[in-house]
């Protein structure tokens, strides 16, 4: 049977996951709680967390907040400054391999290089979202009317996809092979990045606000309907022409986190209510791993070896399921 | 449900505005109209979660106005008066004078367009971003002030609060405030429509610097403001010295609160002032439909933002909801605001009504009491409408 232990978080849990060797919860006022042989409480910021994102080789954090500084915290508690833009509300980053460290604030995304040096990155409208391609430097940016892809340690003009709206959440398949948006409207975009086919997947009744790719890359699962729903990508052509999984299908609760399992074809499903259930692909078996609770599951991640589970809610709730007693 | 479509360019894509041009939300779980209205509704439900919702939801307070008029000056006094309360202030420039509060946002602003470039369906995307932003540090504040630059329209802003719907879940708008230097508005109102517009938008306008004026002119500040927008509640004052309690916590787009601000909005269509005795404002009782005659020089200008206040006794609400819509649809981009309380026949209950260019939202509010007399009525604030086919239009929807 699973069991939930629960984690004293003190407010909004922007994010939760696990790093080498601790759990961390890191809360919109502030705090970073890391959880491994014993606790660790860690304020690094002047006032609120507004990111926090895990660097690809689990040893640390990457925090940023509304004083406008970026940290990197380590497993063992300690902090260091990574950048700083005095005034700016920095609400977007993301962690690339060696190192690299990409925000934004408003119009413009940075990456700071592990050597050191930091490139500007201009845009004319709102940048939505940031993410680091699987292998290479490459920085993904979506914003108002499409996606820029830069080469983040060079010179150089960037590739632009251009489709009309205001593009948010961003992130590549496992594979490299496609890039996909989700958008103020209640869709997804996306495109092939060999062809620049456009790709729009839509039905949603709300916004997508959690992505997470499958074992493999083989789907992509999201939230923003009753149902966590799954585009396969495993196909020659993607999810072109083919319906989506809809797994833990729910009435009148809508799905608010997803966090796909690292080993198996299993999702991790987080609802508004609270509730966090697993469901299986093959079959949409369920299991229960967190009963409703006070507020929108707002975090999940699985640990590397998949047996336990960190998540997080809007209301301060926060724990670590274990699937193994 | 789910569909997948790929495509090479957009202009094959089915433009969503066939689904999305209109946005009615009819209470605030959304249910189709017709659960909506009638004597067999149960509004008890909706009424129970729009309290829910108001508890949890932050108020936000927008203020407009030109530049020098001074916003800055009112949102200073607001923050240093000791009243407990604490403010996230959002700004779009940082201003000669300096603001003193602990969480300050300053944020460029973005217009996202959206469902085809409706206007109806503009946002501020910055203001979203922020608002969520905001969210996360619940504990840190009590309500949020907006403050825009000079020449923004009020529209997309008030519009983020209604459209977008994590938004929406957090916070509330509770009032646009112009604020309008007695000196420089008609000038401003001749040369702009931002000037305009705003003072079109407004629950509440402060009428400031009337030291640096004569009565007369003041007057005549006061006459064409009223032109514009006779249910604004108008404030005099000299240095943004207000109390605040007449500028936050208004509930202007409260549909609870329509009636309890303004007393008198079902008998007479005019504003209320909530003057202390000793206060020596104008009380003006400009009815609404003077204006329609044309006396004021300003409204031989027919692309001039006016308003209008149309009555009727007890109406069909098939016949009402299908008008309002197709109304809105035709003709939102040219309807500011518009409210109302309605009287539908054979329910009952008073409905209330208010919306922000296509965005309509209306609820059952409570019974009519013996003594009222059962009178719908409703009033625009806009542009290049033409009013006798809107009333006569509205008329054909009585019972």
């Amino acid at each position: 049977m699973p069991t939930v232990a629960p984690v004293d978080v003190d407010g909004f849990v922007v994010r939760a996951g696990f790093l080498k060797s601790s759990a961390y919860f890191a809360s919109g006022e502030g705090d970073i709680l890391l959880s491994g042989n014993g606790e660790t409480r860690i304020r690094v910021h002047r006032s609120g967390l507004l990111a926090a994102e895990p660097l690809v080789d689990g040893s640390g954090l990457i925090t940023s907040g509304d004083d406008g500084c970026i940290y990197r915290c380590a497993d063992d508690g300690s902090s260091e400054l990574v950048a700083e833009r005095p005034r700016k509300w920095i609400d977007l980053i993301a962690a690339g391999p060696s190192g690299a460290v990409a925000f934004a604030s408003g119009r413009v995304a940075w990456v700071h290089l592990e050597d050191g040096r930091e490139r500007e990155f201009q845009h004319d409208r709102a940048v939505g979202g940031l993410a680091f391609a699987p292998k290479g430097t490459r920085l993904a940016v979506s914003r108002y009317d499409g996606a820029s892809l830069w080469w983040a340690g060079t010179d150089g003009a960037p590739v632009e996809f251009t489709w009309k709206g205001a593009h948010l959440g961003i992130s590549f398949s496992p594979d490299g092979k496609y890039l996909v948006t989700a958008m103020q409207e209640n869709a997804l975009h996306g495109w092939r990045l060999a062809d620049r086919q456009d790709m729009r997947m839509s039905g949603y009744p709300a916004k997508v606000k959690s992505f997470s790719w499958s074992f493999k890359g083989r789907y992509l699962a999201t939230s923003g309907a009753n149902a966590a729903i799954l585009w396969p990508y495993h196909g020659k052509t993607g999810p072109m022409g083919q319906s989506p999984l809809q797994l833990g299908t729910r009435p009148d609760v809508l799905v608010s986190a997803v966090a796909c399992h690292p080993k198996e074809d299993v999702v991790a499903v987080g609802y508004q209510d609270g509730t966090i259930l697993m469901c299986r692909f093959e079959d949409n078996a369920e299991v229960q791993l967190r009963r409703a609770g006070k507020g929108p599951v707002s975090t999940m991640d699985w640990d590397r070896e998949g047996v336990r589970l960190a998540f997080g809610t809007e209301a301060g709730e926060a724990g670590i399921v274990s699937l193994q007693d | 449900m789910f569909k997948y479509l790929s495509l090479s360019a957009q202009e094959n894509f089915p433009p969503l505005s066939q689904t999305a041009d209109v946005v009615l939300i009819f209470a605030t779980k959304r249910p189709a109209i017709r659960q909506a209205i009638g004597p067999s509704a149960k509004p008890e439900s909706f009424a129970m979660s729009a309290t829910q919702d108001a508890q949890a939801q932050i108020p936000v307070t927008v203020l407009t106005g030109y530049l020098g008029a001074g916003k800055t000056t009112l949102l200073n006094r607001i923050l240093t008066e000791n009243h407990g309360q604490r403010y996230a202030v959002i700004v779009n420039e940082f201003g000669e004078v300096g603001i003193d509060n602990d969480l300050l946002v300053e944020s460029d602003e973005e217009i996202f367009e959206m469902n085809n470039g409706c206007i109806c369906c503009t946002v501020r995307g910055d203001l979203i971003r922020t608002v969520q932003n905001l969210m996360k540090r619940k504990n840190a504040f009590d309500a949020i002030i907006v403050e825009t630059t000079g020449v923004a329209d009020p529209a997309p802003v008030a519009q983020t609060f209604f459209m977008d719907d994590d938004v929406r879940a957090s916070a509330r708008l509770d009032a646009v405030v112009a604020v309008v230097d007695s000196r420089h508005v008609l000038q401003r109102l001749e040369d702009t429509e931002e000037a305009e517009d705003q003072v079109a938008f407004a629950d509440v306008i402060l009428i400031n610097k009337t030291d640096l004026v004569s009565p007369e002119e003041l007057s005549e500040v006061e006459t064409r403001i009223r032109s514009i927008n006779p249910y604004a509640i108008l404030h005099h004052s000299e240095r943004c010295g207000i109390e605040i309690a007449k500028v936050l916590d208004r509930g202007a787009f409260d549909l609870d609160r329509i009636l309890s601000l303004d007393p008198h909005f079902l008998e007479h269509g005019h504003h209320a002032h909530e003057c202390a005795p000793d206060c020596d404002h104008d009380h003006d009782h400009h009815h609404p439909h003077e204006h329609d005659h044309g006396h004021h020089h300003h409204e031989e200008n027919p692309h001039s933002v006016k308003g209008i206040s149309l009555t009727a006794g007890d109406l069909n609400p098939e016949m009402f909801f299908q008008w309002i819509n197709q109304v809105t649809q035709v003709q939102g981009p040219n309807i500011l605001r518009l409210k109302g309380i309605l009287a539908f026949k054979d329910d009952p209950q008073r409905y209330v009504i208010q919306g922000v260019h296509m965005i309509v939202e209306g609820d059952h509010q409570r019974d009519w009491k013996d003594e009222e007399p059962r009178q719908s009525r409703l009033v625009f604030i806009g542009r290049d409408l033409n009013w006798d086919v809107l009333k006569q239009s509205f008329q054909a929807c009585a019972a």
